[in-house]
């Protein structure tokens, strides 16, 4: 077995090289060189993604990183609402002023709040789709303190995300806006909910 | 056949912004008689407590998502027949489904306009 693999801890891959290794004694042919050769390599390979897993600076990345990030997001969404309900605030204080207009200048105010109340709904879609954002974040923060933990023997910062928990047909299914490229149109709803009738 | 304005309205959505732009477009529609809850549970406990004629939800919303509601609503024997459209960002056909199946009235996918609100509400309310 060739000494040059460090021996430090083993792991089901590392196993596998060393079992390899350990059956072959003897003179060898050049094809078995070869591969002793290549398994000797994987060996020192995997014992060197070990070393730099476990030297990642996890907590910087669980306790800075992610927490910094998922804190900008949502600040983003609550300066967003905050601008959107100024937006309504002013619209309502126009819809105020429509009894005192003539009928075309109310229709006309009228329309145009109505398209203004129309384009706020993207503060909505915009906070489900930060939320999604920093759901993958979160995701990753998990699975890298698990992947440093199972091969640096560090503790994770935070656990992976939770397995398979009871979840509703509505919890399972709210997956939040799609992309405008994959999203179904109101049109294509329409046409899908009467194949219904 | 006309609207009934009159009809009391309860609009369901987790994002208190979503809440005000629907009621001020319903206001617009001159629905004057809408409540408002911020999930599925305080709609179902309004629900039950009251008297309303519409429910237009979100799906998204946490601790009870809105198919949940709608699901609760037609198992319901007093709220089963209450008309429900959904009023919700998610558009995969594997949601519409699901809705339709749990008998949703209809379904309005984010971000609509004003004229696809009052298409459905005149639409449910013809059926009810």
């Amino acid at each position: 077995m060739p000494d040059d693999i460090p021996q430090t801890t083993c792991d089901p891959i590392e196993l596998a090289v060393r079992a390899v290794l350990g059956s072959m004694s003897g003179d060898l042919s050049v094809t078995e060189a070869t591969l002793l050769s290549e398994l000797e390599a994987l060996g020192r390979e995997v014992s060197r993604a070990k070393s730099e897993i476990a030297a990642l600076s996890v907590d910087d990345i669980t306790a800075s990183h992610i927490p910094a990030a998922t804190d900008e997001l949502d600040a983003v969404v609550a300066h967003t609402a905050t601008a959107t309900n100024e937006i309504l605030d002013a619209c309502e204080v126009l819809e105020g002023l429509q009894p005192d207009l003539a009928a075309e200048g109310a229709a006309a105010l009228s329309g145009a709040v109505t398209r203004i109340y129309e384009a706020c709904s993207f503060q909505d879609i915009t906070g489900q789709r930060i939320s999604k954002v920093v759901n993958a974040l979160k995701a990753i923060e998990g699975r890298v303190a698990a992947v440093s933990e199972r091969f640096g023997g560090l503790p994770a910062a935070m656990a992976a995300p939770a397995g398979a928990t009871a979840r509703t047909e509505g919890e399972a299914l709210a997956n939040g806006p799609q992309l405008p490229a994959t999203a179904s149109s109101q049109a294509e709803i329409d046409r899908l909910l009467a194949s219904f009738d | 056949m006309p609207m009934d304005k009159t009809t009391p309205v309860l609009i369901v959505d987790d994002y208190k912004t979503m809440l005000r732009i629907i009621r001020n477009l319903l206001k617009q529609l001159e629905f004057e008689n809408v409540e408002e809850a911020t999930d599925g549970q305080e709609a179902l406990s309004k629900l039950r407590a009251g008297s309303f004629g519409l429910v237009i939800s979100d799906w998204n919303m946490a601790p009870m998502t809105g198919l949940d509601l709608l699901k609760e609503v037609r198992a319901d024997a007093r709220l089963k027949a209450l008309p429900f459209i959904m009023i919700t960002a998610e558009s995969k056909t594997e949601n519409v489904v699901a809705a339709k199946q749990a008998g949703v009235s209809n379904y309005i996918v984010k971000p609509f306009n004003a004229e696809t609100l009052r298409d459905k509400i005149e639409k449910v309310m013809a059926h009810a």
